[in-house]
């Protein structure tokens, strides 16, 4: 019966007949890409994009100079340089980042101990030339400006899990 | 018979059919790539083509342009005749054959009495321009794809010529229009239908198509035949294999699914012109191509041969005596 049942089988083309179904079928399901520069996908509070440094709410710029991320940087894509300020504080005068080297990695946020320098929401900052990519303090701090709503919506979100 | 009514007009007449028949075998030609890409996406649960004009329908007019504006690369070692001459022979062989097709009762360009042998010709000539192609271009990929396609259509070719004998014994007639005459009384895909079958895979062969894309395999040729073609020549292939497609579509119609005659003929069916019917058979045809396409992976190249020669051949052969037999035994022979 076996023999038979195969026999028939390849004959009347079985397997092909079900696998033709099963393609027509999918013909009338919902797409599942989107159209994506009109339509985006939901992102995770958690999602590591363009850095930005952050400023404190009286305006003050978080970054306390520690150069933690300086030193965990996996890619060296961090260059700080730093000396107190007129008024004794302890600021950086440069904080450059390589976007060219940085592999979003994050480390960089997970040792900020004031969470100065974080990953937003941001992904879709390319350029036309490799120079542009070379962010420096001027630039994180105007992408912190930018995004501060988004980002402190996503660190406070994600705090209970910290 | 002076020169106008011997010779002027009727060239005038033949020349404007022509144009009337490969103006819209083109626009075809173009929303055949566009229906692929659309109904493709709609099985691999994409979108398609949806942002040149609405839903996308200027797409192929844009890849057309795109196409045209680029440059032609002749390689340095190529045989720079045949490689040029190559895509032309495949598009010229591809639109040529469309001669003898009826669309409708009396609309034929070339009423030849052996319709059906001429476009068995001229669709067994199309491996030239492949072969060709394959062999002009001076490339081991290139070189590959095309005795890929000369063993393959060769094979194929073989089936599908049983295929057509049987069509004979039960039509009479090599004539098209004759064979779909013939179908009044019911369409030869009924009581033909393992041939049916068999004539629709040789086509999928014959036409380079998927599962039998081995010519052209992407991912061991990186391209086959057409690898080192771009622009126009490249534009000329792929032409030329789209309207080869709508061809074997209109042969299967023809031979199997009664051409332009309706499915049943009672009033509000047959008051559709028959030309209408014939095309909607043949979409019908083309997206069962693209379906297929969605559907099954490529074939080994031993698993094409052996379906040829050791599937199809033997079984055909069988088929046609078969059917031979009834014919004379019943005295049903046309």
């Amino acid at each position: 019966m076996a023999f038979l049942d195969r026999t028939a089988r390849s004959f009347f083309l079985a397997e092909l007949v079900s696998g033709m179904g099963l393609t027509f079928s999918y013909m009338f399901k919902p797409r599942a890409t989107i159209n994506y520069p009109h339509e985006k996908t939901p992102l995770s509070p958690r999602f590591r994009g363009e850095h930005a440094l952050r400023r404190y709410p009286n305006g003050e710029e978080r970054c306390i100079a520690c150069k933690l991320c300086e030193a965990v940087c996996p890619a060296l894509a961090i260059t700080i340089e730093a000396e107190p300020r007129e008024d004794g504080s302890r600021r950086t005068t440069r904080y450059d980042i390589d976007m060219t080297k940085c592999i979003y990695c994050g480390l960089c946020q997970e040792a900020c101990p004031v969470d100065a320098i974080v990953e937003g929401p941001n992904f879709e900052f390319t350029t036309e030339t490799r120079e542009e990519l070379f962010y420096n303090k001027e630039k994180l701090l105007a992408n912190g400006d930018r995004w501060e709503p988004l980002l402190a919506a996503n660190l406070a979100a994600d705090a209970p899990y910290r | 018979m002076g020169f106008w009514s011997g010779f002027a007009i009727p060239t005038v007449v033949i020349v404007l059919q022509i144009v009337a028949i490969i103006l819209p075998l083109l626009v075809a030609v173009a929303y055949l790539t566009y229906a692929e890409r659309k109904v493709l996406a709609a099985m691999q649960l994409r979108q398609g083509p949806n942002v040149v004009g609405p839903f996308g329908l200027l797409q192929p007019l844009a890849d057309g342009i795109k196409l045209l504006g680029k440059e032609t690369i002749i390689p340095s070692g190529a045989n720079r005749v045949l490689f040029v001459a190559a895509p032309m022979l495949t598009f010229l062989l591809a639109l040529v054959a469309w001669a003898v097709i009826p669309f409708q009762a009396g609309w034929v360009l070339a009423d030849i009495n052996v319709g059906i042998l001429y476009l068995f010709a001229i669709s067994s000539l199309g491996v030239y321009g492949i072969i060709i192609a394959g062999w002009a271009s001076n490339s081991k990929y290139a070189f590959l794809g095309g005795l890929r396609s000369a063993a393959q259509m060769v094979s194929y070719e073989v089936s599908i010529g049983l295929v057509i004998i049987t069509v004979l014994l039960c039509a009479g007639s090599l004539n098209l229009s004759k064979i779909v005459e013939a179908q009044r009384t019911i369409w030869f895909a009924i009581p033909l239908f393992p041939m049916f079958v068999v004539f629709f895979v040789s086509a999928l062969a014959e036409t380079n198509r998927a599962p039998f894309d081995l010519p052209e395999g992407e991912s061991e040729l990186s391209g086959g035949f057409n690898v080192e073609y771009s622009s126009m020549t490249f534009a000329l292939f792929f032409l030329g294999e789209y309207a080869n497609m709508i061809l074997m579509s209109a042969m299967t119609v023809i031979l199997f699914l009664g051409g332009w005659l309706p499915p049943l003929d009672i009033p509000p069916l047959n008051w559709i012109p028959g030309v209408v019917w014939f095309a909607l058979k043949i979409a019908m045809v083309l997206f069962v191509f693209i379906w297929v396409r969605a559907t099954v992976p490529r074939y080994r190249y031993d698993q094409l041969m052996r379906l040829g020669w050791k599937v199809f051949l033997p079984f055909s052969l069988l088929y046609v005596v078969a059917t031979a037999g009834v014919l004379v035994a019943f005295d049903w022979l046309p």
